[in-house]
Formats: structure tokens, C-alpha cells, sequence
């Protein structure tokens, strides 16, 4: 059988291939694998390289039970897809989360602009918003986040006195 | 639908602003989730409903949108759809499935908010040329302003949560597209990529789906969103991609020097092959493309403007084929009106 890309070579190599869902097979010889190779590493997908450093990065077994309550991503699907589903998910999966992101990121700092915008529509139902989220805060054990809630709440406080 | 986009002058890709004979244009793009909903992967069709609503009713009331439109993917046909990607202007996800998803754009093509994508908002500006900082005022005057009216994801120690952890901090992602013809002919090109891919600066090709970068267009983008701030991730990538133009820079006076005779041929056989040709594949046409361009650079071809090779980078590609002739074209004939476009704009040999 001659290979499937030179057509000149004999073929060595029987690669399956899904693409769009449509299974391909292709049949190639030593040189053209080489170059195929090449072609699948640079086609690797983020969730594969991240669930690599996942790996690496911590002890296994432990944390597998755990799940968000909000959203109902599970561990399991954390590590398959390296997709968080929610915001609270960055607290839940804390203990597997921060080494990642430090694997990644080489920080765990944040040093980017405030996400508290100076003026809200309505005062009032900011401090209800941040009263909840103290709440939940609080509920997830998210202490650092509850401190700065209760800051903005301060801040609030003094605003309208 | 987008016709009006075919004749846009003054977009990211007009040839103006600085630098712009190699740094063709600049982009910022920033992710955001709204507090109150998992992520678009996870939320229910009447959750990133309520997102849309929200985003169209948000759109209206804020003054930098006001000259935005309002898109639900499910409104827009594959064509157009692809001839948007093919602008930049969305993604590959957000091409290929549509459900819960939408669109605020503005006209000019320079901003962009794709709505229930991977995060729920992924907001981007572009300039022309080498200005990073315009694209980042501007879409960051537009976080502000959405800021004022929905509540992001955000927690003090790690900044804008979003649904993948590389993202996660400023979730800024900067990057700009560079034509490095002089670089890839003389081969330094790789030793180029591997030095940026060491100090976690991402680069692939910006036309085409694979990582082959056709027409010698290169993007470079940061990696790393947490522990920088926004102006540093900015600054970062401007001393690199400055660094990498000067190296591009370098690469041409080598080939006038060295090369001249063979790269004033190339230019001038890329000339005569797209005013001839009766077929070409969008591969090819980039290739010729490209040495044109760097031939107009050079100073070796003069009979051709700027504006208008620049648009032909984008007009040769599969969905503005078919936005210019206004119907659907099989694959087959796709080469045949390609070649058509090619001759007539740039007057037949």
C-alpha cells in the first residue's frame, strides 16, 4: 500500500483520525509520519496540557469526591475538561486550583485593576448585593474575599451617614 | 447582512497607524463572568437567555454602544458567520454553534463582545498599527461602563474568575499581527518562536484554521494574566513584539543587500501569477500576497496601494468570496471567482 500523502512511499503507519466528527484513515510512511507527528503535537488542546501540569501538581485520591454545590461540577470534570463551571468553583476546588495556577501563571498576586466599579446605579442594592455575597462568602469560607466584602460594606456605611 | 462591512476603509486592517508596514494591526481582549451564573458551559438555556437580555438591554444604555448592534448568533447564517470569523471579529466556537450565544458589534469593526462564548462576556478592541494602548482604552472604558450595571466574578486575591484557569487575573489577553515575510525567507524565523515561546509569549499563524502561518502573518500574545497588571501585560508584549519587528527590519536590509535580484523576481512573478491566473487557492493567493506586500515595503512595486492589498488579504477568503458574489459557491468554483477578484482588482496582465 503507498502512502496516503507522497504517494510515493510504502506505507507504514495506520493512523485513525476523527475529524468533524467523520472518522479518517490514513495510511502513511516513515518520512510523512514524521511531519504528521509534528502536526498532532502542535494540535495538542489546552485541557490536555492542563490536566498534564494537574498531574504533577498535587497529591491525588483525596480530593475526588468533592463538588460545587452551585454549579455541580464535580472533580472529575474539572480534571477532564480544565474548565471551572462557576466563580464559587475557584473556592471549592481551592486546594487543587492553586497550585495550577501558579504552575501556570508563575503568581498567585493579583495586581490588575478593581472589579468595584466607584458608582453603582442604585446604592442601596449594591449594599444588598455586597451583604449577600458577605454571606456566601462567609458560608464558603472565603475569609480574604469576606474581609474586602466587609470593607466595601464600610465604605458603603460611611458614604451614606 | 454585514454587506456594509466589504467597504469599511478606516478598520484594524486599513494600513494605518504606527508601524504598520509590519505590525498590521492590535488587539485586546478581555474576559468577564457575570457573579450570579455558572459559566456559559454550565448555565441553562434561560440562564445565558437572562445574559443576553441583560448585555442587549446594557448595550442601549451605554454611550460607547450606542453605535453597536445587537446579534443573536441563531439570526446570523453560516455564511455570515464565517466571513465574521474570517474578520476576526468572532471565534471558531462561536462560529460553529450558536444556541444561547450573541454578538454586540460595532460597525467599524473595532470593538467586539461576544456573549455566552466560553466566559460570558469576551470583549474585544483592535487598532490599526502598533497601538496597544488605544485598543486597551477602549475596551476597558467599556468593562467600566458594564461594571456600573452587572456584578463580574471577581474575588480580591486572584482578580476576574473565568472558566479556564489560564485565563484567570486580569483575564487580558493582548496581541498583535505581525507580517514577518523577511524573517521566514531567511529562515530566522523559527529561532524567533522559540525564544518567544520560552518567555511565555504565545505565537501562531493569524489566517487559516491549522497553526501553518499562511502569508507569513504572525500573532503574538501574552500567556501569563495573574501577578501583572493590565499595563504590564501590555508593556511586556510591546518590548517583545517591538524587539521582533527589529528583527523583521533586519531580515530586509539583509535580503536587498544580499538577495536583491531574486526578491525583486519573486515580487514581480507574484505580480504577474495573481493578474493571470484563471484558479488559485486561498493558500497560494496569501503566498503571492505576501511578497507583493513586502515588495511594496521595499519599494521594488509602486503600481499597487496599500489599502488595497490589505484588503485583498481578507477578500480572498472562503465566506467574502461568497459576500462579494452574493451566493453560495462550491468549493470548486471558489478558486475560479478567487482568481476572477485577484485579476480584476488588480487590473488583468
Amino acid at each position: 500500500m503507498l502512502c496516503d500523502i507522497c504517494h510515493k512511499n510504502i506505507a507504514t503507519v495506520h493512523l485513525t483520525e476523527i475529524i468533524n466528527d467523520k472518522v479518517v484513515e490514513m495510511h502513511i510512511c516513515q518520512h510523512c509520519t514524521k511531519v504528521k507527528t509534528q502536526e498532532l503535537k502542535d494540535n495538542l488542546t489546552i485541557p490536555e496540557l492542563l490536566t498534564g501540569l494537574m498531574d504533577t501538581a498535587q497529591s491525588p485520591k483525596k480530593e475526588i469526591s468533592v463538588k460545587c454545590e452551585f454549579c455541580g461540577l464535580t472533580y472529575a470534570d474539572f480534571k477532564k475538561k480544565a474548565r471551572l463551571g462557576c466563580g464559587r468553583c475557584y473556592s471549592v476546588f481551592k486546594m487543587q486550583i492553586m497550585p495550577l495556577l501558579k504552575k501556570i501563571h508563575g503568581s498567585l498576586t493579583y495586581a490588575g485593576k478593581s472589579a468595584m466599579s466607584p458608582q453603582k446605579d442604585s446604592l442601596s442594592n449594591s449594599v444588598k448585593e455586597l451583604r449577600a455575597r458577605l454571606e456566601r462568602a462567609v458560608k464558603l469560607e472565603e475569609y480574604e474575599e469576606a474581609a474586602r466584602l466587609r470593607d466595601e460594606l464600610k465604605k458603603f456605611g460611611q458614604k451614606s451617614a | 447582512m454585514f454587506e456594509e462591512l466589504l467597504n469599511n476603509k478606516d478598520t484594524w486592517l486599513s494600513g494605518k497607524g504606527p508601524f504598520s508596514e509590519i505590525i498590521f494591526s492590535s488587539r485586546v481582549r478581555l474576559a468577564r463572568n457575570f457573579s450570579d451564573y455558572p459559566f456559559p458551559a454550565r448555565a441553562s438555556s434561560a440562564q445565558k437567555e437572562k445574559i443576553l437580555k441583560t448585555m442587549e438591554e446594557a448595550r442601549a444604555r451605554i454611550d460607547l454602544l450606542k453605535e453597536a448592534v445587537f446579534f443573536r448568533m441563531e439570526d446570523i447564517d453560516d455564511i455570515d458567520r464565517q466571513f465574521l470569523l474570517e474578520r476576526h471579529l468572532i471565534s471558531q466556537e462561536h462560529m460553529h454553534t450558536t444556541k444561547g450565544k450573541g454578538l454586540i458589534l460595532s460597525l467599524d469593526e473595532k470593538v467586539a463582545l461576544m456573549i455566552n462564548e466560553e466566559d460570558h462576556l469576551r470583549m474585544q478592541a483592535m487598532a490599526s498599527g502598533f497601538d496597544l494602548n488605544r485598543a486597551y482604552e477602549t475596551i476597558n472604558a467599556i468593562d467600566d461602563s458594564i461594571a456600573k450595571l452587572v456584578d463580574f466574578s471577581f474575588m480580591s486575591n486572584l482578580g476576574y474568575l473565568t472558566s479556564c484557569p489560564t485565563n484567570v487575573g486580569t483575564a487580558l489577553r493582548a496581541s498583535c499581527m505581525l507580517h514577518l515575510p523577511a524573517l521566514t525567507f531567511t529562515k530566522r524565523i523559527n529561532k524567533v518562536l522559540e525564544l518567544l515561546a520560552k518567555i511565555s509569549f504565545a505565537t501562531r499563524g493569524f489566517f487559516g484554521e491549522g497553526t501553518q502561518a499562511l502569508g507569513d502573518f504572525f500573532q503574538i500574545s501574552n500567556q501569563i494574566s495573574l501577578g501583572l497588571s493590565e499595563m504590564e501585560v501590555i508593556d511586556n508584549l510591546a518590548g517583545v513584539v517591538n524587539q521582533v519587528k527589529e528583527q523583521e527590519i533586519d531580515a530586509r536590509a539583509v535580503l536587498i543587500k544580499k538577495h536583491k535580484l531574486e526578491l525583486e523576481d519573486n515580487v514581480w512573478r507574484s505580480y504577474g501569477v495573481l493578474r493571470s491566473c484563471r484558479l488559485v487557492s486561498s493558500k497560494e493567493a496569501l503566498s503571492h500576497l505576501s511578497i507583493l506586500s513586502l515588495g511594496l515595503d521595499l519599494g521594488i512595486i509602486d503600481k499597487i496601494s496599500r489599502e488595497l492589498l490589505n484588503n485583498l488579504f481578507l477578500m480572498i477568503q472562503p465566506a467574502h468570496l461568497q459576500k462579494v458574489e452574493a451566493r453560495v459557491l462550491k468549493e470548486g468554483e471558489r478558486d475560479f471567482i478567487r482568481a476572477q477578484i485577484l485579476r480584476e482588482r488588480l487590473g488583468e496582465a
